[in-house]
């Protein structure tokens, strides 16, 4: 039996890095697709300025994507070192992402990233734009790939447990690459990558323009940045996550706490738009609700039902009790692996034995646990209602506000060919929000979930390693420490590369001053077509 | 499916797998590490060390994704090896990954501000980044060949001897000091090796083929002493009566014994084998009068070496993975550590497809930046080489 304390510590330090490395993942994905957009401006029309539009932002990107890699490491390495026990339950299944995410993905990004900014005088410009286009495609194939394997820990399907090996075994490998919750997490993630990366770039350029700099190079840039954000942020919200959460068992828990719905309500329920959950009392204090919106949202449907926290709860309860036979029939087959009455009682019951195994929190062995004990562990599935509603909240709030600032900004900047001062510096204010939201998403979605490592399958505190208190904390501290310094010296770098905008001197200023023919630059000198290929 | 190998056979194939990925690693990255090791000494002036640098600034990053892959692969292939290593090196591992933080952003970061002081602290950052892990790698396979102090009762879950402190220090045992010097050695020879052959003439070249020569020679001594070691020192282990190669993976259905001399058992089975480690000694020796030419022999020379002591380490300890010294019962042996039958081969096809497609790109990115680092190239002024 592992160490309640070790098990919580390890799971900050796992949040704490995963969080921290999520700083820079999202700009990462949305920043490659945007310099592909950009350099693909210059490859078609040969000009200058989009060249030099395209060098300044890779810039940016470069010094953000030293410090995504530098923490990705970390946490490829970090479910070996903290989760051992996780690590072998179920390695044979959710290894095996991992490892195609280097495989496929994460060689293709990091070998071409060098050529990618070393090789400007080396290549046509049509293969540097390809070279580009490989490191946007190597990193968004490796969100794919991470989101397989998160999508498997949220919805463990394809795989069944080995009583021989003490494990659980893929069964089914296929049912594992294209598990529905992993790819309506790959889509909703890797969009709100593309927000954040529009965001920063239309922030960036908003600031420039409210100084009067590199107007050129804003105005190109926002027109990009509004085109490409709108897209991405309808992408984001009509593609949530939460449509996958009612194909997973125990995610019901998770959609139950994002509305804090302690009631089952008849269809189509309500949507809580604000409110205050109260976990003891069990009720949402001075809610607001809108009618039938939530049955819609969850079911896609007006006849689906959506179950409140109580029912789960009595429902848990039942899982709990059939768990334990499960995990008696366990132990008899390990006794004697020929015991076939044994065997017929544990291929009956264990879909439930993650729920008997919840109950070592309590007891040693299961099968001596009380109903108090009982009834303890299946109130431990409720997760922390409170902070799901409210992670919930903020990210979508700050998803529809994004849709309105790029369907704004693409307003003014094509039809209107005039941005507004109020417009630029809400532009720069609301910078920090994407990644607040997309926080707000991975808390939603791994705290919504607790206290399951593996749903349904694994109970987070039996997942940690046999380390002592003092190893855990001295690693949080150290990666704490290294980390901080690392983000305020990136933070640093990239105000500075801000303020001291493209190398070589200003770029062309738009002709007319708005619109795609005017960004594009038809009026300007472009290079010979023949260089397109050689060099 | 029918699974058109047998799982016995796909077992040995993976532990190949994870052997040739290591080297992968060892070769690539390897001479990204020995190089940031030797960078504030063969390196003094600021434009020597970005002449330096700039020699494995547009390639390291791929390279490091062999480690990566290596760490992927493991968990995917041997989770319990993953498992068992990763979690009872566990502040060991907190070293490594402090020190390989380092790396990406001292390299982007580094040339960034002009500053000498801003830029010295990143050369150090690098040094750490690059000798750090040389030397943690050995002394981790240093203690694999010894064994360690962990032990899996019958759910699997594994214990180990040792907290905070002596987790660490307990790992410092001379033979496994010796592994770690030999790896140092033999990654900064490699990484003299790739100077040699990549920068421009120069002092920066003649200092870097000179300690790479005496690093090649240290690497000969100690790989010598370690094999001495083996014969005459270190007890090796083995597995007590017949294990059933094809069956489910679990450690604790076999019994196993130390005994001095078992970890060169397999020479005496099967000679051939003794290639392995006469290559180590030999391409060591090409080495050493491969750099004192400054030729690109030293490279090669290197290169055999590391394979050879690679392929030892393994040759010695098959069919272990990681013996157990607390209790040789739970040793992880090729046989009882793989996952399923259907992973393996599943995770066979993934490699075949894709090692292929990734050797074929990174020798396209080796051929378009093809040629020596000049300093003025290193230093150009139109910040095209961000290093």
């Amino acid at each position: 039996m592992p160490d309640l304390l070790v098990a919580d510590l390890s799971r900050w330090q796992f949040a704490l890095t995963a969080m921290y490395h999520f700083l820079f993942v999202p700009l990462t994905l949305g920043l490659s697709m945007m310099l592909v957009i950009m350099e693909g401006a210059y490859v078609m029309t040969g000009k200058e300025v989009w060249k030099k539009i395209t060098k300044f932002w890779a810039t940016l990107f470069g010094i953000n994507f030293v410090l995504g890699v530098a923490t990705g490491i970390t946490m490829e390495f970090q479910f070996g070192t903290n989760w051992a026990y996780y690590s072998h339950y179920v390695g044979d299944i959710f290894g095996a992402p991992l490892a195609i995410e280097g495989l496929m993905a994460f060689f293709l990004e990091a070998t071409m990233i060098g050529l990618m900014f070393f090789g400007w005088d080396k290549l046509s410009r049509l293969a540097h734009w390809m070279v580009t286009a490989l490191v946007a495609l190597g990193s968004n194939l490796s969100a794919l790939w991470i989101l397989i394997a998160n999508g498997w820990m949220q919805h463990p399907i394809g795989s069944e447990f080995n009583p021989e090996t003490m494990r659980m075994e893929v069964t089914n490998m296929m049912e594992v690459l294209f598990n529905p919750v992993a790819q309506a997490k790959f889509v909703h993630t890797v969009s709100a990558g593309y927000v954040t990366a529009a965001a920063f770039v239309l922030a960036v350029s908003a600031w420039y323009l409210l100084k009067g700099r590199h107007v050129g190079l804003a105005k190109r840039s926002i027109m990009v940045a509004s085109s490409f954000g709108v897209l991405s942020a309808a992408s984001v919200i009509v593609l949530g996550d939460e449509s996958g959460y009612i194909d997973g068992e125990n995610q019901k828990f998770k959609l139950a706490a994002i509305e804090a719905m302690w009631e089952t309500e008849e269809a189509p329920a309500a949507f809580t738009l604000v409110g205050l959950p109260d976990r003891e009392a069990r009720e949402t204090h001075f809610a607001v609700e809108i009618p039938y919106v939530l049955g819609i949202i969850a079911t896609r449907s007006l006849d689906g039902e959506v179950l409140g926290i109580n029912d789960l709860v009595a429902e848990a309860r039942l899982r709990i009790i059939n768990g334990v036979a499960a995990y008696d029939a366990l132990q008899r087959i390990r006794a004697n692996p020929d015991n076939a009455a044994a065997q017929e009682a544990f291929a009956a019951t264990k879909a439930d034995l993650g729920h008997g195994l919840l109950l070592t929190r309590y007891v040693e062995d299961p099968r001596l646990a009380s109903e108090e004990q009982i009834s303890a562990a299946a109130d431990d599935l409720v997760p922390n209602v409170a902070l799901t509603f409210w992670g919930f909240r903020f990210m979508v709030g700050i998803g529809f506000l994004y849709l309105a600032i790029f369907a704004a900004g693409f307003y003014f900047m094509n039809l209107k060919r005039n941005i507004p001062k109020w417009f630029l510096r809400g532009a720069v204010l609301a910078a920090p929000l994407p990644w607040i939201a997309a926080e707000c998403g991975w808390i939603v979605a791994e705290v919504g979930r607790q206290p399951w490592i593996i749903d349904g399958v694994l109970p987070t505190h039996l997942g940690v390693s046999s380390l002592s208190v003092a190893q855990v904390i001295t690693t949080m501290v150290g990666f704490t420490v290294i980390y901080g310094i690392l983000l305020f010296i990136e933070m640093k770098l990239m105000l500075r590369a801000i303020r001291l905008g493209p190398k070589g001197g200003p770029v062309v200023p738009m002709a007319g001053g708005g619109g795609i023919s005017d960004a594009i630059g038809i009026a300007q000198p472009a290079a010979p077509r023949s260089e397109l290929f050689d060099k | 499916m029918e699974i058109p190998f047998d799982f016995m056979t796909l077992k040995v194939i993976w532990w190949g797998l994870v052997g040739v990925l290591l080297i992968g690693f060892a070769l690539t990255d390897g001479y990204d590490l020995g190089v940031a090791s030797l960078l504030p000494f063969v390196a003094r002036k600021d434009t020597e060390r970005r002449l330096v640098i700039n020699s494995i600034g547009p390639m390291w990053e791929g390279h490091q994704v062999w480690f990566i892959l290596g760490g992927g692969a493991i968990f995917a292939a041997w989770p319990l090896v993953y498992a068992v290593s990763f979690s009872g090196f566990y502040i060991a591992m907190f070293v490594v990954l402090a020190a390989l933080i380092l790396r990406p952003v001292g390299f982007k970061y580094r040339s960034k501000l002009e500053s000498p002081a801003w830029r010295s602290r990143w050369d150090w950052a690098l040094f750490i980044g690059g000798a750090v892990p040389a030397l943690i790698f050995g002394v981790a396979v240093g203690n694999a060949i010894l064994g360690v102090p962990f032990k899996l009762d019958d759910t699997m879950r594994m214990t180990y001897e040792g907290g905070l402190v002596m987790g660490f220090i307990g790992l410092l045992r001379p033979f496994a000091l010796i592994a770690g010097l030999l790896s140092v050695s033999m990654l900064v020879a490699h990484g003299a090796g790739w100077l040699v052959i990549k920068l421009e003439k120069g002092i920066v070249r003649d200092r870097a083929a000179l300690i790479g020569s005496y690093a090649a020679l240290a690497s000969f001594v100690l790989f010598a002493i370690g094999g001495l070691l083996l014969v005459f020192n270190v007890d090796g282990y083995r597995i007590i009566g017949d294990v059933n190669a094809n069956a489910l993976p679990n450690p604790l259905r076999k019994d196993v014994e130390i005994v001095s001399g078992a970890w060169l058992a397999n020479y005496w089975r099967y000679p051939w084998m003794m290639v392995a480690p006469i290559l180590g000694l030999a391409g060591s020796l090409v080495a050493f009068f491969g750099l004192r030419r400054k030729s690109a022999l030293g490279m090669a020379g290197t290169a055999a070496a590391i394979t050879g002591i690679i392929l030892s380490v393994g040759a010695s300890m098959f069919p272990f993975i990681l013996p157990s010294s607390l209790d040789p019962q739970s040793s992880l042996t090729v046989w009882d550590s793989s996952s399923s039958h259907f992973t393996l081969f599943f995770m066979l096809v993934m490699t075949v497809i894709f090692v292929p497609l990734i050797l074929f790109y990174t020798a396209w990115v080796y051929k378009v930046l093809w040629g020596r680092v000049t300093t003025e190239e290193a230093t150009g002024a139109d910040g095209q080489h961000a290093y």
